[in-house]
């Protein structure tokens, strides 16, 4: 059991009120949350310390513009945050800070982390063409509510396992809660979070987190993780398979810009030291007598599975943003699912623990040696 | 017909491994012509990176050697190369691109021997692979 405090309104405003009270009662300095563009068609992170401006925020639209934690890790790269700063956002957002925070890219300090049990979000490119969300987010809150895998999400989220937030300090419930138009359910998993809501209007209970319709949830996305796994069909891939998937990227490595965990500032792959020289296409073409070119574009994707694998965490923002529609998302699934649990390694989830790439055993792996 | 002669990149770190190397030559000891010495700092040192660039750029198979578990000159390198190489392997055998076509191998300062038979093992065990199909795609 853990202790909960519960509104009489619904979700998404309750979240509004909460982040209304801190903002009024001088406990956070600004909030960070999805707020509507002008004209309503798009969704964008925006800092607020005016309450007033909150009235144009959805903090649980079921959008990802951008990823939060590539945003939190700006704010935090230089120093750690002076005031706290509450934070809506989802759980694979949070375990990609944390694990950004664990390569040394930022800072969890005075954050308050408020995330959801998360139902999963559109592709981006539904809002940004046809602005269409406005009309699906009826149905999609309806299938949140019977705790069923809402029509028309990305296929990442579909196949997600991990949808009930790490690390948050206050996790709102919405899988499977019948009344979520009229109240709300926020789980105060830490004292932090105790402290902060301490004088709001609202109730104090006692209630369990992962209800049967979690459970059952976590299911019908893990029956929908192995269908697209057959989907995908990588064991059939081979050689061929992945040039031809591959061979449509068009190099734009936008996979790269929106991943959470590719930080590093100068890529290896966009550095002069992997910048084919002349010498090299004579040799290639002494060799092959054709060749793609530019070149590398394996080599680049193969390079970023093995970077980002071990720290993935699953947020399909590369799917997203592929112009040429190559599942970038679905093939890392089935790797970094590999090489975590090579290294019984679930990102994202202890700040404490570091990533298994930066320690060791002295003993172990003994498979990979010959 | 000609007989397959695999390119083999050794990477070698530059205490143990080319030491290794050193004892070899000491002793006369004779190791493949096709297998191309490259040295490196530490093996800890050695970015997954180039063990892909050497598949993709004309390498039938790499062989990574650094000193044995708590020898290395700078303590971990061989452990958290150890790491790396599990995570390459991993992955290429997820993709079924030939993690077979990775070695990780200590080789100590003084075990020349251990250094040519590892080279010479290799060396068959990719004649029996035959040529690494990355190399020789066009469009990659």
């Amino acid at each position: 059991m853990s202790k909960v405090f519960k509104l009489d309104e619904s979700v998404e405003k309750s979240v509004k009120k909460l982040l209304t009270f801190l903002l009024n009662k001088g406990r956070i300095r600004g909030a960070l949350v999805l707020q509507k563009t002008d004209g309503n068609s798009a969704v964008a992170y925006s800092l607020i310390t005016d309450a007033d401006a909150l009235a144009s925020a959805c903090p649980l639209c079921p959008l990802m513009p951008s990823n939060a934690a590539s945003v939190l890790s700006r704010l935090t790269l230089q120093e750690s945050l002076p005031e706290p700063l509450a934070v809506v956002l989802r759980p694979c957002e949070l375990r990609g800070f944390i694990e950004l925070v664990k390569h040394g890219q930022g800072s969890l300090d005075k954050f308050l982390f408020i995330s959801s049990v998360c139902g999963g979000v559109y592709p981006l490119k539904m809002v940004q063409v046809d602005g269409s969300v406005g009309e699906k987010l009826p149905q999609y809150w309806d299938a949140v509510k019977r705790a069923e895998i809402a029509p028309e999400i990305r296929p990442t989220c579909r196949a997600c396992e991990r949808f009930v937030p790490l690390g948050a300090d206050m996790t709102v419930a919405t899988m499977g809660e019948s009344g979520l138009e009229t109240k709300c359910t926020i789980f105060l998993n830490t004292d932090k979070a105790m402290g902060f809501i301490e004088g709001m209007e609202g109730k104090l209970a006692e209630e369990k987190l992962e209800t049967e319709a979690i459970q059952q949830h976590k299911q019908k996305r893990k029956a929908e993780k192995n269908k697209l796994y057959d989907e995908i069909g990588l064991e059939k891939y081979g050689l061929s398979g992945m040039i031809d998937m591959f061979g449509k990227c068009i190099g734009c490595h936008g996979c790269s810009q929106v991943c959470p965990i590719c930080y590093c500032e100068v890529c290896t792959f966009e550095s002069r030291d992997l910048e084919p020289k002349p010498a090299e296409f004579e040799r290639d073409l002494n060799k092959k007598r054709a060749i793609r070119v530019p070149p590398d574009t394996l080599f680049y994707h193969l390079g970023r599975l093995i970077h980002v694998a071990i720290s993935c965490v699953g947020c399909g923002s590369c799917t997203d943003v592929c112009p040429v529609d190559i599942p970038v998302s679905s093939i890392f699934l089935k790797v970094r699912e590999s090489v975590q649990e090579l290294f019984d390694y679930v990102p994202g989830m202890d700040p404490e623990e570091a990533v298994p790439i930066t320690k060791f055993e002295t003993e172990e792996l003994v498979e990979f040696e010959d | 017909m000609k007989e397959f002669e695999p390119k083999i990149v050794y990477f070698l770190c530059d205490w143990c491994g080319t030491g290794g190397c050193e004892t070899a030559s000491a002793h006369h000891l004779y190791y493949p012509e096709n297998v191309l010495i490259s040295r490196v700092h530490c093996t800890g040192s050695l970015s997954a990176v180039h063990i892909l660039r050497s598949l993709i750029e004309g390498a039938d198979g790499v062989v990574i050697s650094g000193c044995h578990p708590g020898d290395c000159h700078f303590e971990t390198g061989n452990y958290r190369a150890r790491r790396r190489v599990a995570v390459v392997k991993s992955i290429l055998e997820t993709l079924e691109l030939g993690p077979e076509r990775v070695w990780f191998r200590y080789v100590a300062h003084g075990e020349g021997r251990r250094f040519v038979d590892t080279a010479a093992e290799f060396n068959d065990h990719l004649k029996k692979l035959g040529p690494n199909p990355l190399k020789l795609r066009r469009d990659t």
